[in-house]
């Protein structure tokens, strides 16, 4: 118990004196799953809207699915992502393996079915009538889907703020595909999982602090949204 | 066909802000391990300035975990003006990224391994640059009573009262396919033991699966047995309270090498810059300092240069 509040306040320390090596660490974190977050709400709150706006067999079973991934294992991604960017998998020659850009494909794709899934209820819960009285001032199908868009975008925030949630605080595809390089691919996760097994719980600790506090942040701005 | 366009489209966009934006945002403050010592601002400065050219090497963990390679590689950044990327992995993994083309040059320690993998034309040379011994660490009380011994009577008797009490006497095996493990199955083999049958001795021989640092601390929280490279062992005693007990034999000896993987085997490497990561190993400076590396701080030298030639005990 000694140990963890003396870890706790060294923790702090390191914090509030603003330590360079932490604070890096941090922004590269911020910087890759926001990025990542950014690019899968891109494709994948279109695919989803997709999704949900078409009729077509099996749709129920996709949307199953969607769901059923919402917890597909990290490392399961990144052994994915690390097979297809290696140099000798089909997507060797982009060089992309141990790189910040190989983090943010890993997690862009680990958020995918999050993103998706969420995008395809947060429009299912939109109430029946603003459908219908848009068509009936007969609006096509495309300003049907926008008017529909345009009611569910805080429940949307949400959902990016969801996958950004998941994207930071993974680290098993992250540290398979980036390799945790000192300085360019090493993030609040990775870099934890490197200092607790060295047996620097300190600087963990620091690390693990922030990440609650961003994460804290994230549920606050979702509780805020919700209520809109 | 439009609708899959225009995903794909913002898909490379983005990627592609993502690597011109990288380099800037890697060029944070210096990062330590906490051991190693800080890179200079010269090389700081540098990630800012220049977008330089990358090479990858794989290192064995030991090396990575007594801060050597944390020392080294800003040297090697501002001499080759190039940004050195560092991959702990032990000895097997590395190995597969250099096969996969993934890394252009290893530091490993595994001799049986790297010429075979010399052999197969993967590796285009095996130079060793430096040397030290593996040792058998366990809690200072000794339950099992090998202080002193040889290394292959040493794990005889921790295979016999191991068995017989797993309570007291217990083994962890890094379980990782690096080159600790290699030496550690190489030592069983000496001591006249099948390896798959030392696996299924019994609960007593515990699989870790890790580095060695988190060996060594998973070792000092079950009081057990484990061999280490005495560079890590030095670089984490003091956090260990784990006491070395067999240190000579012939079979204790661990060399460090060097290999470039070659390009016409594996395309896409970069052999020059694993060239020169092999002649700055081997340069008298480098070597230097090798041999210096940690002695003031652990009292101890942890690494014996050996400048490309075999090392003998």
């Amino acid at each position: 118990m000694e140990e963890i509040g003396a870890a706790f306040v060294t923790a702090l320390k390191l914090i509030i004196t603003g330590d360079p090596e932490v604070l890096s660490i941090t922004l590269r974190s911020i910087i890759i799953s926001g990025s990542a977050t950014i690019l899968s709400a891109l494709i994948f709150i279109p695919a989803g809207s997709a999704v949900f706006f078409s009729e077509f067999p099996g749709k129920k079973g996709l949307v199953n699915l969607i769901n059923t991934l919402f917890s597909v294992p990290t490392v399961f991604v990144g052994l994915v992502v690390f097979i297809a960017i290696s140099r000798s998998g089909p997507l060797g020659g982009l060089g992309l393996l141990f790189t910040p850009g190989a983090m943010v494909t890993a997690q862009a794709l680990l958020i995918s079915p999050v993103i998706t899934g969420l995008s395809i209820s947060a429009l299912s819960g939109v109430r029946p009538e603003i459908k219908d009285t848009a068509l009936s001032l007969g609006a096509s199908r495309v300003q049907i889907a926008i008017t529909m868009l345009r009611e569910v975008r805080y429940a949307m925030a949400v959902v990016v703020l969801a996958g950004f949630g998941r994207a930071i605080s993974e680290v098993g595809a992250g540290i398979m595909v980036g390799g945790n390089i000192r300085g360019y691919t090493r993030t609040l996760t990775t870099a934890m999982s490197l200092e607790t097994s060295m047996g620097n719980i300190e600087f963990s600790m620091a690390l693990g602090i922030i990440l609650i506090t961003i994460a804290l942040f994230v549920s606050i701005i979702v509780y805020r949204l919700q209520r809109l | 066909m439009k609708k899959i366009t225009l995903p794909l489209s913002i898909l490379f966009l983005t990627l592609l802000l993502v690597a011109v934006s990288m380099p800037a945002c890697s060029a944070g403050a210096p990062e330590d391990t906490g051991k190693s010592i800080t890179p200079s601002a010269a090389s700081d400065a540098g990630r800012i300035l220049a977008k330089r050219d990358r090479v990858k090497v794989a290192t064995t963990t030991s090396l990575y975990d007594t801060g050597l390679w944390g020392f080294l590689e800003p040297m090697f950044e501002k001499k080759y003006n190039v940004e050195l990327d560092v991959l702990y992995a032990g000895t097997g993994k590395a190995i597969e990224y250099g096969t996969r083309g993934d890394v252009d040059v290893l530091t490993i320690h595994d001799k049986a391994r790297e010429e075979k993998l010399v052999a197969d034309g993967i590796g285009v040379k095996r130079v060793p640059f430096a040397s030290n011994h593996f040792i058998i660490t366990g809690p200072p009380s000794d339950p099992a009573g090998i202080k002193g011994m040889s290394p292959e009577a040493a794990f005889k008797t921790l295979m016999e009262k191991g068995k017989t009490s797993p309570q007291q006497v217990q083994f962890i095996s890094r379980g990782d396919n690096s080159g600790t493990h290699s030496k550690e199955k190489a030592i069983w083999k000496a001591a006249g033991y099948e390896y798959e049958d030392v696996t299924k001795s019994g609960p007593w021989y515990v699989e870790a699966g890790s580095g060695m640092g988190p060996t060594l601390v998973m070792a000092k929280e079950k009081s057990a047995y484990t061999v280490a490279d005495i560079g890590t062992f030095l670089a984490y005693k003091g956090k260990l309270g784990l006491a070395s007990l067999v240190d000579r034999g012939a079979i204790l000896l661990n060399v460090y090498s060097v290999i470039p993987i070659n390009p016409d085997k594996v395309p896409g490497t970069n052999l020059k810059m694993a060239e020169n990561m092999v002649d700055f190993l081997t340069s008298p400076e480098i070597q230097t300092l090798i041999g210096k590396y940690g002695a003031d701080e652990y009292g101890e030298q942890l690494f014996t240069p050996s400048a490309g030639a075999e090392p003998v005990e």
